[in-house]
């Protein structure tokens, strides 16, 4: 049987499966449409919350940004991990006791007014939009280069299957799929790893592969990466950093970037108690930690890999001649995402750090002419299976999981989305009256909408999709996560207060990325150089989220303490999300 | 009324504790030994590097599951004792 053939099953089936939940899991009511009926058990919903979580970016990016960043890059191993502890202690189980359906829903009546929703809708719809963007696009990459269709083709495929479930079933229809997607990534992601972490390391359990010994050489693994790409002009792999602060403030931004994301945040709503709303926290780290105590495994195990494909007889002797290149390079370089340029004329392909200046003479004296080898980050773990030569079932499989990554995160994305507009727009700022049908009608009007939206910014990406996930992180540390945290722990905090610091935060995040990245992204028109001198203190853009978050709640207490207090009945509704006692399933208004 | 409003005050008291201490030890694994205090930690070998690394990029992760988990449990209890369990 052909490749395309396994993929193709592989693919196939995954659909069959996700469109058979659909159709069994449809929703009949507002409350089934949004929180899958309030009765989630809560290690599902932490499975779910995985998979919602788990984006195009976790499965096929996160692998291959460690590979090449080594320890400096653990940024997002941890970044993306803890910010379930603040989600855990800080937001979840209160959000749950006070039993709504959206995230704008609790801003709008804790800080009883329209204004303060309305921005959070908009932080909302801004955060999930051009996180979408990535999923469609990435989803896109992965049937192109598996199923042999043009990525257009690949988008609008992915567009109709999420169309399929998401509109008609809702929260519902999006938790059961979300739970069989996470068995597909998450089988997709291991047992490629397994393999290559017994060819290399003789120990079938990546996380301690890591950590143990290279059998080829007898040294440890790490030891060993740190002395070949050494060798190669290369930063150590395990090389301290420099930029502490930066460091520190990236993976603050990271965390609670993280929790104050609204798709994940309302997962928590589905399921039945708050003290269940803590053990799903617990739960869905539990299954994320499943592929990110991988991802680093995989990350250095493939750089070796990779070091070794091109200069099999160690980085001190020659290189791989460009005619006996294996099989996997030549598939990945129709794509464009492997480049290689002869620039010595010796048909070898020589890869190696050419921007270090210590390492020039070396690179002049075995007559290298500058690195010669392009390869993107993220074929890394789509090409994995093919670099370890493993069975070609392996490589159908990770097809499905990379399109399994991307339609479940879109998924989240899109129902967070559509709640904002029918819930918060529609039935509480513009038409109260509405009855639940017409309310069920208008999210599945605003989702389908949405999912054209996302296909139209698929198929032409702005040029700035790449940056945009941090604009999304960026965002919602700097606005929601403060505003949420400061509505359960202070019941000082008014509407002047949270609405002022909101704004400050966000607006004060968007300043700093587009001054270094260029107004609306528009290239050419940022004011300073994206360059390590150029930054305030050594803050990158992408981590001043967590600077807007300081500021958005310094400014809400300054200006809550200059205005009069919350009325009463707000100050008592604070009292009432802060004990579990007397918690409805969630609850319209 | 006045003692339930002083047992939710002493219950929520009890809870921001014990958001703090955990708190503590979050930043302590992931700032702390995995950044800040990593230097300080290269001189205990971890199969081919130092303790700073591993907490970087597998220890961190470790103690947040322990954490969460140890919070839920924690406080699931602590609104038994309080009373205000649902």
């Amino acid at each position: 049987m052909s490749q395309f053939a396994i993929n193709l099953i592989f693919v196939g089936a995954s659909f069959a499966l996700y469109i058979g939940i659909a159709i069994w899991a449809r929703a009949g009511s507002t409350k089934e449409f949004y929180v899958a009926g309030g009765g989630v058990n809560p290690i599902t919903n932490g499975m779910a919350t995985a998979a919602d979580w788990m984006s195009a970016a976790s499965f096929i990016s996160m692998a291959g940004l460690i590979a090449a960043g080594g320890y400096a890059n653990s940024t997002f191993l941890m970044g993306w991990t803890g910010g379930y502890v603040l989600l855990a202690m800080l937001l979840a189980p209160y959000l749950r006791k006070f039993g709504k359906f959206t995230v704008p829903d609790f801003i709008g009546d804790r800080f009883y007014s329209r204004g303060a929703r309305l921005t959070a809708v908009i932080c909302l719809i801004i955060m999930s939009v051009t996180y979408v963007i990535g999923q469609m696009t990435g989803a896109g990459v992965a049937f192109s280069r598996f199923l042999e269709v043009s990525s257009a083709a690949g988008i609008w495929i992915a567009a109709a299957i999420v169309f399929l479930y998401a509109v008609f079933g809702g929260m519902k229809g999006i938790t059961y799929t979300q739970v069989a997607q996470y068995v597909v990534l998450i089988v997709a992601y291991t047992i490629p790893a397994v393999f290559i972490s017994l060819q290399i390391t003789g120990n079938p359990i990546p996380p301690l592969g890591l950590f143990g010994t290279h059998v080829e050489s007898g040294m440890p693994l790490l030891e060993k990466l740190d002395e070949v790409v050494r060798e190669l002009g290369f930063r150590d792999y395990t090389a301290d950093v420099d930029n502490k602060l930066n460091m520190v403030l990236f993976t603050l931004s990271l965390m609670i970037g993280t929790a104050g994301l609204p798709h994940v945040i309302i997962r928590f709503f589905t399921v039945p108690k708050v003290a269940d709303a803590r053990w799903s926290a617990g739960w869905t780290l539990i299954f994320i930690a499943l592929l990110y105590l991988t991802a680093p495994a995989v990350a250095s195990m493939a750089r070796l890999n990779l070091v070794n494909t091109i200069y099999p007889e160690g980085p001190t002797a020659d290189a791989l001649a460009y005619a006996d290149r294996p099989e996997w390079v030549k598939t990945w370089e129709q794509t464009g995402l492997i480049r290689w340029e002869d620039k010595n004329n010796d048909g070898r392909i020589q890869m190696y750090n050419d921007a270090n200046a210590a390492f020039a003479p070396t690179a002049q004296a075995r007559g290298w002419n500058g690195n010669e080898l392009t390869v993107n980050n993220d074929i890394l773990v789509l090409a994995n299976p093919e670099i370890a030569n493993l069975p070609p079932w392996v490589i159908g499989l990770i097809a499905a999981g990379g399109i399994a990554a991307a339609l479940s995160t879109a998924a989240g994305l899109l129902l967070a989305i559509s709640s904002a507009i029918s819930h918060d727009l529609i039935k509480n700022i513009i038409n109260p009256n509405i009855s639940e049908k017409n309310e069920m009608m208008a999210a599945r009007i605003s989702m389908a909408g949405a999912i054209l939206l996302a296909t139209y910014l698929g198929l032409n990406p702005p040029g700035f999709a790449a940056q945009v996930v941090a604009l999304a992180f960026g965002i919602a540390a700097a606005s929601l996560f403060p505003a949420l945290m400061m509505g359960i722990f202070s019941k000082r905090v008014n509407d002047k207060g949270a609405i002022a610091g909101m704004l400050a935060g966000l607006i004060s995040t968007l300043v700093y990325i587009f001054t270094y990245l260029g107004w609306f992204f528009i290239p050419g028109t940022n004011m300073l150089a994206n360059t390590p001198d150029n930054w305030l203190f050594g803050v990158s853009p992408l981590s001043f989220g967590a600077i807007g978050a300081i500021i958005n709640f310094a400014v809400a207490y300054a200006v809550s303490l200059a205005t009069e207090e919350p009325p009463q009945e707000i100050q008592d509704l604070v009292e009432s999300v802060r004990t579990p006692k007397g918690a409805g399933a969630a609850l319209d208004h | 009324m006045a003692d339930d409003k002083q047992n939710a005050a002493a219950y929520w008291q009890a809870n921001v504790r014990l958001i703090t201490w955990s708190l503590v030890v979050w930043a302590l694994v992931s700032y702390g030994f995995a950044i800040l205090l990593r230097p300080m930690l290269a001189g205990i070998p971890v199969g081919g590097t130092d303790l700073g690394f591993w907490f970087a990029q597998q220890g961190s992760i470790l103690t947040f599951i322990a954490i969460i988990f140890h919070y839920a449990w924690r406080l699931n209890k602590l609104d038994k004792e309080f009373g205000v369990e649902e």
